[in-house]
């Protein structure tokens, strides 16, 4: 690249200039160390350079620069050289010291891009080209696929880069205004005075949007100090600049993003004063550096203090245009001509004034082509000509300008993706040529030009209404709200700013490299609705999102259909509005863990921890020398032969009390319970409407009308709001308590299990007094218990259930008082091991979303002769159709040597799948490996073999058998 | 991300809350054959519209009603189940 650094295109210092002339700041593009001032953007420091190529264009790769200044330039996007920063905006990127960048989406460098090539080719790659042409052969595609990757993407990115954390902040406000111009200001100002809190948000470093840069002659000076004046006298008014809103959801909730962080903003009432984004016109290579917005021009002159060309042409269709001529006059560049689409304007000030100093003024003229200079890298002329509505130029009648920049203002389009995203919609108004908002949000209010309204007084006015509206919304302001403001004059959007060229590419969509001809040949392919043509061309799918294109997609859609831009409609807003880097969005890991009150315990003891559910527990106990089996084939062991204890405070703990608790439990559950005896306990099995198993645990009768009900530690939750939700249904007299969290559950289990509670309690612990699936209240260690006798593991066993804040001190008491008797804590892996020998089943690991009690050997939990209870209707109707599969037992032979199957493996009988593996347990207290599975009942045959499939596909041999593989008499747990 | 408005606790963010479901009623199960039941028990309306729904404020444990317009995703009204509107 040739940089002539002799080149300085700075002015003398503007009154609204944003750069520090005290500050040099040094920098590197594509390798070239370059100097700006700080407050310099990229753009504007590479522009004061002399420098014009800033970036490549996506498809064609053609030389592009600076088009709008406004932060959404997809044409100047470079990242840094470690690849740690990708996706910056030229024109957004302030430069700072050691900022070393290069261009994006080039083969080589900016300067020499191989990539070049590809315009030779523009003829061959039509709209939809990848798709037509890169489906055959098949073979190929992997080939495709990498070489269009590699085209596609802009940018890289570092694979090794550093996880970036980034603070995320959450905040709320009265009113949210979003923008800082004129009707922003009057917003924020008006509803201030009402004393509303206003939080006032800018992507600008500096408030006074276009204040700064267009609207700065005559007393608009002095409204923006007033106005400035105002907002910082308001201490009811926050001031965020360099905030982008990026995106607008549900109720009000606005995400802000600065340099540092993501806000997640709630706010009562917003006003959008978000402004219009200025737009192209089509004409062929209006792509060159060089031509850029009237707005880009305006802006490098005053906030950067730099003169945007040497010899201009201006395109414009509305006043705006005369205005940037006359700023261009002033900046000393020789303004060659204005050209008006407008065949006859009405005069204004402005255009008087412009046409007084002697500028040549062209009416109902537009750009036929600009021509390139050598190597395309800027303008060298343009050919204008008379244009008629349908964009077809009078050549016969055509002048040609020498220029080294092109001006254009041909119209402007609302910001409105974050009003649409709020829920507002927009209709096209014809007496503006624009877009303006149709329907709003009860607390939603747009002010200024996004409503059409472009003359600063009317700007001022709206913004206060929109303000004093707000106040109202909020309660604060019941006064008159005063006439709405109606854009009066002339529309400042042209309806169809498009000049046809058989020959040249015309841009429409510069981010995408879509030119007018791409549009015409989607059409022909029949792709005739917006929403289509989008998805077809990708127009509007590039960085800035459309927001240079869209409005311009609709313009030439609604011509080649011949109907209204109302009848054409828009494409849908989503989030973000802006590129919003992924370390604003990346959030911390977290996942909310709950521990017993045993925790410390176990930890202390070695515990080996897994997740089930929400909580940590136990898997087993660590010892030196063993491992994982090992261990809990010890824990196992131990329980069978003496005593062991499990903590299990993540089962479900739910009180029921009242008159109909038992009727309650009755209707919830699938046994009877009106007749259970106080201090008894029974099994619990409960189904959803389906008749499919959901739930199980035990209920203990404490009172006449209480009930103490356990359920699965991984269903409590789910489980007790269906309890609730019945209740609320049933309008039943019963009062519901979940106490999971409040009690600790412990279960001593072993055949020495009776020993040690007899040492501690003041209950009759004697197989008489206390038998299997009773319950007594009393105390254990001189803490009050609720102990109850289970048989989940098959051994003798009691279940003590205390307040969390005891537990650990009767855990103590208990693990002190059973040393003498072998006690040792057991894990989860022990107890499923346990539970397995014994034939019991797990809710959600033995049962699946389709499992009935039928299926899973659970006839005997259903109450017979029943009134009601969820599920029973379904049941009636299953008992009655053949049954599909059961759950079976599977042993392996003694000794077994090999790969087990895993849980889930499929059983076969022949090429027939018959079932599959629910537990499996490889090594046991009986010395052989067992199993639980479904299997279809012609294949529940018990001394059957059957064949289960492993991972690698081999096959292993089974025995079908009764699921009770231990103790199936029931003697040690009684 | 949406504000609800519980019965109980007054205006409180989506995470707080889990949804339930239509509100449905049971039919008769003595009085229903085989098939309405099983339309009842296995079918779902998926029309788009006002719906009467469950919804559960999971912090304090809260079960109402919620009249939710399923275009547009808004809330309507909310209630506790036995302070159904007379129009409700």
């Amino acid at each position: 690249m040739k940089i002539n650094l002799m080149m300085d295109r700075r002015l003398p210092p503007q009154p609204n200039e944003l750069i520090d002339r005290d500050q040099p700041v040094t920098f590197r593009f594509e390798g070239h160390v370059l100097t700006g001032y700080c407050g310099d953007t990229l753009s504007s420091a590479l522009y004061a350079n002399g420098v014009r190529m800033m970036g490549r264009s996506f498809k064609y790769h053609r030389p592009r620069s600076i088009y709008s200044m406004a932060g959404h330039d997809a044409n100047v996007i470079v990242e840094d050289v470690g690849g740690h920063r990708t996706n910056l905006r030229g024109d957004g990127l302030l430069i700072e010291p050691g900022l070393d960048v290069l261009a994006v989406n080039t083969s080589g460098s900016l300067a020499r891009d191989r990539m070049q090539i590809t315009e030779r080719f523009g003829a061959m790659m039509p709209v939809g080209f990848y798709y037509k042409a890169f489906h055959t052969p098949r073979s190929l595609f992997p080939i495709y696929e990498r070489m269009m990757r590699k085209a596609a993407g802009l940018g890289r990115i570092n694979p090794n880069g550093v996880a970036l954390n980034t603070p995320k902040e959450y905040d709320f406000c009265e009113l949210l205004v979003i923008g800082a111009g004129p009707a922003g200001l009057c917003a924020a100002v008006g509803a201030a005075e009402q004393g509303v809190d206003v939080l006032l948000v800018d992507d600008q470093p500096r408030p006074g949007g276009s204040f700064n840069w267009q609207l700065m002659h005559g007393d608009a000076v002095q409204h923006m100090r007033k106005l400035l004046a105002d907002i910082r006298r308001h201490q009811n008014i926050t001031v965020r600049l360099g905030t982008q809103a990026a995106g607008c959801y549900s109720d009000s909730w606005v995400a802000l993003v600065d340099d540092q962080r993501l806000t997640k903003l709630r706010a009562q009432a917003v006003v959008f004063a978000t402004g219009c984004y200025e737009q192209p016109a089509v004409f062929a290579n209006n792509d060159l550096p060089g031509i850029m917005l009237a707005s880009a021009a305006q802006r490098l002159i005053h906030l950067y203090a730099i003169k945007p060309f040497d010899r201009a042409v201006v395109l414009t269709a509305n006043d705006d245009g005369y205005r940037s001529a006359l700023d261009l006059s002033g900046a000393g560049v020789e303004v060659a001509a204005v050209l008006d689409l407008r065949s006859n304007p009405q005069p204004t000030k402005l255009s008087t004034r412009l046409v007084d100093s002697g500028v040549k003024l062209l009416l109902g003229h537009s750009i036929y082509e600009a021509e390139p200079t050598r190597g395309k890298q800027g303008v060298q002329r343009v050919v204008a000509c008379p244009v008629d509505s349908e964009g077809h130029g009078d050549l016969s009648c055509a002048t040609v300008f020498e220029c080294d920049g092109v001006a254009v203002s041909v119209g402007w389009t609302p910001a409105s993706g974050l009003v649409s995203q709020a829920g507002g919609s927009f209709r096209y108004a014809s007496e503006n040529e624009q877009l303006v908002p149709d329907s709003l949000p009860g607390n939603c209010f747009t002010a200024g030009r996004i409503n059409g309204v472009f003359d600063l007084p009317d700007q001022l006015a709206d913004g206060t209404r929109a303000g004093k509206m707000a106040a109202a919304y909020l309660g604060k302001f019941s006064g008159e709200l005063g006439k709405p403001v109606d854009h009066n004059g002339p529309a400042f959007s042209h309806p169809y700013p498009i000049v046809v060229n058989g020959r040249k590419k015309s841009f429409v969509d510069l981010d995408e490299d879509l030119h007018l001809k791409d549009f015409v040949n989607a059409h022909q392919e029949g792709y005739d609705s917006i929403e289509l043509l989008k998805r077809y061309t990708t127009v509007g799918m590039g960085p800035s999102q459309g927001k240079l294109a869209n409005m311009n997609a609709v313009r030439i859609l609604a011509k080649l259909n011949g109907r209204s831009i109302a009848q054409t409609g828009t494409t849908t807003s989503r989030p973000f509005h802006q590129p919003v880097a992924l370390s604003h969005l990346a959030g911390r890991r977290f996942t909310p863990v709950r521990r017993t009150p045993l925790h410390a315990w176990h930890e202390e003891t070695g515990a080996v921890w897994m997740h089930a559910g929400d909580w940590l527990r136990p898997d087993y106990y660590r010892i030196n020398g063993q491992d994982r089996d090992g261990c809990i084939l010890g824990e196992a062991e131990n329980v069978r032969q003496n005593v062991g204890m499990i903590d299990v405070s993540t089962l479900g703990k739910v009180h029921v009390w009242g008159s109909e608790a038992a009727a309650f439990l009755e209707r919830i559950y699938t046994g009877r319970y009106a007749r259970q005896a106080k201090g008894r306990l029974r099994y619990v099995l409960a189904c959803d409407e389906t008749g499919v198993i959901i739930e199980d645990g035990v209920a203990a009768r404490l009172a006449d009308q209480h009930f103490y009900v356990t359920t699965t530690s991984s269903g409590a939750d789910a489980f007790y709001q269906e309890m609730q939700r019945w209740q609320i249904l049933w309008g039943m007299n019963i009062v519901l308590s979940n106490v999971t969290g409040q009690m600790v559950a412990m279960n001593i289990a072993g055949p020495r299990a009776r020993q040690v509670l007899a040492d501690l309690t003041d209950i009759d612990v004697s197989a008489d007094a206390f038998g299997y699936l009773g319950v007594f209240h009393g105390t254990v260690a001189e803490v009050s218990a609720i102990v109850m006798r289970v048989g989940f593991v098959g051994e003798l066993g009691y279940e003590i259930h205390v307040p969390a804040s005891q537990g650990l001190y009767l855990w103590q008491k208990i693990m002190q008082a059973g040393g003498r008797h072998g006690i040792r804590p057991f894990g989860m892996e022990a107890q499923r091991l346990l539970r397995l020998e014994k034939g019991h089943l797990i809710v959600s690991q033995d049962t699946d979303a389709l499992t009935t009690p039928y299926e899973a050997n659970c006839s005997w939990a259903i109450g017979r002769d029943k009134s009601f209870y969820v599920g029973q209707r379904s049941l009636q109707v299953l008992q009655n159709q053949s049954q599909e599969r059961v759950l079976t037992g599977l042993r392996f032979d003694d000794g077994f040597v090999g790969s087990l199957p895993k849980e889930s493996h499929l059983i076969f009988d022949g090429p027939q799948i018959v079932g599959r593996v629910t537990s499996i347990a490889p090594r046991t207290t009986l010395g052989y490996p067992i199993a639980l599975a479904f299997v279809r009942p012609e294949s529940n045959i018990a001394g059957e073999p059957v064949m289960i499939r492993l991972d690698d596909g081999s096959m292993i041999k089974a025995t079908v058998t009764t699921p009770s593989f231990y103790d199936s008499e029931n003697s040690r747990q009684e | 991300m949406k504000i609800i408005y519980c019965p109980v606790n007054g205006p409180r963010p989506l995470q707080e809350f889990r949804f339930g479901g239509e509100v449905r009623l049971m039919p008769d199960p003595d009085g229903s054959s085989d098939e309405q039941w099983a339309d009842y028990v296995f079918n779902r309306s998926g029309e788009p519209g006002i719906k009467r729904e469950w919804w559960y404020h999971i912090a304090s444990g809260t079960w109402f009603v919620a009249e939710r317009n399923t275009v547009t995703d808004e809330f309507i009204r909310t209630y506790l189940y036995e302070d159904q509107p007379d129009d409700g």
